[in-house]
C-alpha cells in the first residue's frame, strides 16, 4: 500500500517536481542532441538528392552509364559522368592494390614482431601520414614526388608493360613530362591510406586471441607460417574491413589528387595518362558552374560518392564488428 | 638406413631450410615495408621544413597578399580567415558532439544509441567534399552567397564524428565507481555527468577536440565551396570601418562572417597551381605553417591522450 501511494505520487507529480532533479531535461537535451546527429547525416543524402534532381530528371541512367565517348560539355549542357567514376575506381582500385601489402606488413610487424619500444613511435609515426594535410600532400607531388619518382616509373612501365599485349591498353604511354597521370594518383593515394589499413589491421591482429599463436607455434610452425596460415585467416573479415575503409578514403580523397591527376577528361584508359575523379572534377568546377544543370551535374556526383562510401562504411564496419564479437573478452590480449 | 629413409630425411632437411629462409625473408620484409611507409612521411617534412623555412619571414605574418607580379607581401588574410573559419566550426561542433557523446557512453546499447553510433562511424566516412555539397546546398544557396559562416557549418560537420567518438571513449574511461559515488550523495544524473564525469576526462575530451580541430584546420575540399576565398579579408580593417561608422560589435563580428574570407589551405591551393615562383615560394610558406600546426597540435594531443588513459587504467 505504502509503496503503491509512493508510487502513484511520483508519477502524477506536479511540474516544478517533475523538473527537480532536472533529469528528465537533461536526458531530453541530450536525446534531442543525439537525434540532430543522425538527421544530419540523413539530411547529407537527402539534400544531395534533392539538389541533383535537374541532372537526374535531364540525363537518367545515362549520366553514368559507361561510354566511350563521353560527354561533358558545360557550354552545351551535355554531361556524362563516366570519365570520372571511371578514373576514381582505376586510381582507387591500383591505390588499394599498392597499399594493402605495405600496410598489412606495417600491420603484422607493429602487432606481431616489432620490440615493444618501438612500437608506440612507429604506431604514432605511421599515424602521423595520415595527419598531414591533403594540400600538402598534392604540393610534395607537383614539386618533387611527380618529376622524382613517378615519371621515371611510368616510363619505365610504359616500356615494359606497355608492350605486353592486353594489359599494355592500362600502361600506353608516354607519362606526361611533369608525371600527372592516374599513375600519380594512385601512388599518392597509396600513401594517404596506408595509415587507415595499417592501423585497422594491426587492430585486428591484436584482438586474435593468443591461444591461436600458441598452438600454431606447438605444433612447430615458424612466426610466418603462424601469421600467414593462422593469423591472416582467422582475422580476415577484419582485414577486407580495413581494405574497404581504405578504399573509401580513397575514393573520397579530393585536394592531392586533383593537384597530380593531370585533370583531362580524354585519356582513354591508361595509368599513364592524365584523368579526372569523381572529386576532383567537384573541386576543379563547382565555384566556376556555369548554369543550374551544370551545377546539379557535380552534386549528382557528389551523390553517387556520398552512396559509395555510405555503402563500403556499412560493410567495413559490419566485418571489423564481426571479428571482435567473435574473439572472446577475456582471451584478448 | 634405406635409401627411401635417406631421401625422406634430406628432404626433411632441404624443407626445415626452405621454412626458415621464408620465415626469415618474410618477417625482414614486413619491417621493410614499414621503413618504406615511413620514407615519405620524412621526405615531405624535409622538403617542407627547407622550403618553407626559406620563404618565410615575418612580412609574410602581417601583410594581406600583394597583387601578382609584386614580390613581398603575406598571407594574413588567410592567416585570420582559417583562425575565424576554424573557431566557428568549434563552436558549432564541440557543445553538440560533447551531449550526444553523453547520450552515446550512457546508453550504448539502447535503439538511439546504435544508430547514433552508426550515424557518427557514417558521417566520418563521407568525403569532405561531400560535406562541401551538403553545406553549399544547406547554407550557401539560402543565404545567397558565399560566406566563412557556411565553411565553418561544413568544417563542423567533419570535426563532430571525431568529437563525438573521442568524447565517449573518454567518459566510458572514467571509472564506474565515480559516477555510482556521485549519484548515491543523490547527485542528479545531469549533475553527475556533468559536474563529476565531464570534469574527470576533461583533459581526454579536449585532447579530442584539437584532433578534430588539426584536422579541420587542414582541410581544403569543404571550403572551395564554401569560403571561396578572398584576399582582402582583413578583420583590422573591418573593425576599423565599423567603429568609424558607429557600428555595434554584433553587426562587425557579424560582418566578418558573413563574407567569404580566405585560409591557409586554400590559399596553398591556389597558389600552388600558379606558374608564378613568387606564388609557389608562398606556397612553400604556407605548407610549412600549415604543417607544423597540424602535426605539432597532433603530437602534443597524442602525447596527453597517452597520459591521462595510461593514468586512469593504472
Amino acid at each position: 500500500m505504502q509503496k503503491s501511494k509512493f508510487s502513484s505520487r511520483s508519477r502524477s507529480g506536479s511540474l516544478p517536481r517533475l523538473f527537480q532533479h532536472g533529469d528528465r531535461p537533461w536526458r531530453g537535451v541530450i536525446i534531442l542532441i543525439s537525434g540532430l546527429v543522425i538527421i544530419l547525416m540523413l539530411s547529407i543524402g537527402g539534400m544531395l538528392w534533392v539538389k541533383s534532381g535537374g541532372a537526374r530528371s535531364a540525363f537518367g541512367w545515362s549520366f553514368l552509364a559507361p561510354t566511350a565517348n563521353p560527354n561533358w560539355d558545360p557550354v552545351n549542357n551535355n554531361f556524362q559522368a563516366w570519365p570520372f567514376l571511371f578514373g576514381t575506381l582505376l586510381t582507387s582500385l591500383f591505390a588499394i592494390l599498392f597499399a594493402l601489402p605495405i600496410g598489412l606488413g606495417i600491420a603484422i610487424f607493429l602487432a606481431e614482431l616489432c620490440p615493444a619500444w618501438l612500437r608506440t613511435p612507429l604506431t604514432w609515426l605511421v599515424e602521423l601520414l595520415a595527419a598531414i594535410p591533403s594540400v600538402v600532400y598534392g604540393l610534395w607531388g607537383i614539386f618533387i614526388f611527380l618529376p622524382q619518382v613517378v615519371a621515371p616509373i611510368g616510363a619505365f612501365l610504359g616500356d615494359t608493360l606497355g608492350k605486353v599485349p592486353l594489359l599494355g591498353s592500362l600502361f600506353t604511354g608516354p607519362i606526361p613530362a611533369s608525371g600527372a597521370s592516374r599513375l600519380a594518383a594512385s601512388l599518392v593515394l597509396t600513401i594517404m591510406i596506408i595509415p587507415t589499413i595499417a592501423a585497422v589491421s594491426r587492430d585486428v591482429f591484436l584482438a586474435i586471441p593468443g591461444s591461436q599463436r600458441e598452438a600454431a607455434k606447438a605444433l612447430g610452425a615458424t612466426e610466418w607460417e603462424t601469421i600467414w596460415q593462422v593469423l591472416i585467416p582467422y582475422g580476415r573479415s577484419g582485414i577486407l574491413g580495413a581494405v574497404i575503409l581504405g578504399l573509401g578514403r580513397a575514393l573520397g580523397e579530393t585536394m592531392a589528387v586533383t593537384m597530380v591527376i593531370g585533370n583531362s577528361i580524354q585519356g582513354g584508359v591508361s595509368l599513364l595518362q592524365p584523368g579526372y575523379t569523381m572529386a576532383s572534377i567537384i573541386a576543379n568546377e563547382f565555384a566556376e558552374a556555369v548554369s543550374g544543370l551544370h551545377t546539379d551535374s557535380l552534386i549528382e556526383i557528389g551523390l553517387v560518392l556520398f552512396i559509395i562510401t555510405l555503402l563500403l562504411n556499412i560493410v567495413a564496419r559490419f566485418l571489423v564488428w564481426q571479428v571482435a564479437r567473435q574473439t572472446p573478452q577475456e582471451v584478448r590480449v | 638406413m634405406s635409401h627411401f629413409a635417406e631421401l625422406m630425411d634430406r628432404n626433411r632437411v632441404s624443407r626445415g631450410r626452405q621454412r626458415k629462409v621464408a620465415n626469415a625473408t618474410m618477417l625482414s620484409l614486413t619491417g621493410l615495408v614499414t621503413a618504406l611507409a615511413l620514407i615519405p612521411l620524412f621526405w615531405i617534412i624535409g622538403y617542407v621544413l627547407i622550403r618553407g623555412g626559406k620563404n618565410i619571414n615575418l612580412d609574410f605574418f602581417i601583410h594581406l597578399p600583394r597583387p601578382l607580379g609584386m614580390t613581398g607581401g603575406g598571407v594574413l588574410s588567410a592567416i585570420e580567415g582559417t583562425l575565424v573559419v576554424t573557431f566557428l566550426a568549434a563552436l558549432f561542433a564541440i557543445p553538440p558532439g560533447v551531449l550526444a557523446a553523453f547520450y552515446a557512453a550512457r546508453y550504448p546499447n539502447t535503439p538511439l544509441g546504435v544508430v547514433l553510433r552508426f550515424s557518427t562511424d557514417v558521417l566520418s566516412g563521407v568525403p569532405s567534399i561531400v560535406v562541401g555539397l551538403f553545406a553549399y546546398s544547406a547554407i550557401v544557396v539560402p543565404m545567397g552567397h558565399y560566406s566563412g559562416l557556411a565553411g565553418g557549418a561544413a568544417l563542423a560537420v567533419i570535426m563532430l564524428p571525431t568529437i563525438i567518438r573521442t568524447t565517449e571513449e573518454m567518459l566510458k574511461l572514467v571509472p564506474a565507481t565515480l559516477r555510482e559515488a556521485s549519484l548515491g550523495l543523490g547527485a542528479p544524473e545531469w549533475k553527475t555527468s556533468l559536474s563529476v564525469l565531464f570534469p574527470a576526462a576533461s583533459s581526454g575530451i579536449v585532447t579530442g577536440f584539437l584532433l578534430a580541430l588539426a584536422r579541420a584546420a587542414g582541410e581544403t575540399a569543404p571550403l572551395l565551396m564554401t569560403t571561396l576565398g578572398n584576399e582582402r579579408f582583413d578583420i583590422g580593417q573591418i573593425f576599423r570601418a565599423g567603429v568609424q561608422g558607429h557600428k555595434s560589435v554584433f553587426t562587425i563580428l557579424w560582418s566578418i562572417v558573413n563574407q567569404p574570407v580566405d585560409s591557409l589551405p586554400l590559399a596553398l591551393w591556389k597558389y600552388a597551381q600558379q606558374p608564378y615562383p613568387e606564388r609557389v615560394q608562398q606556397a612553400w610558406a604556407v605548407a610549412l605553417v600549415l604543417m607544423l600546426f597540424v602535426l605539432i597540435v597532433n603530437i602534443s594531443a597524442r602525447v596527453w591522450i597517452q597520459n591521462r588513459s595510461r593514468r586512469m587504467k593504472g
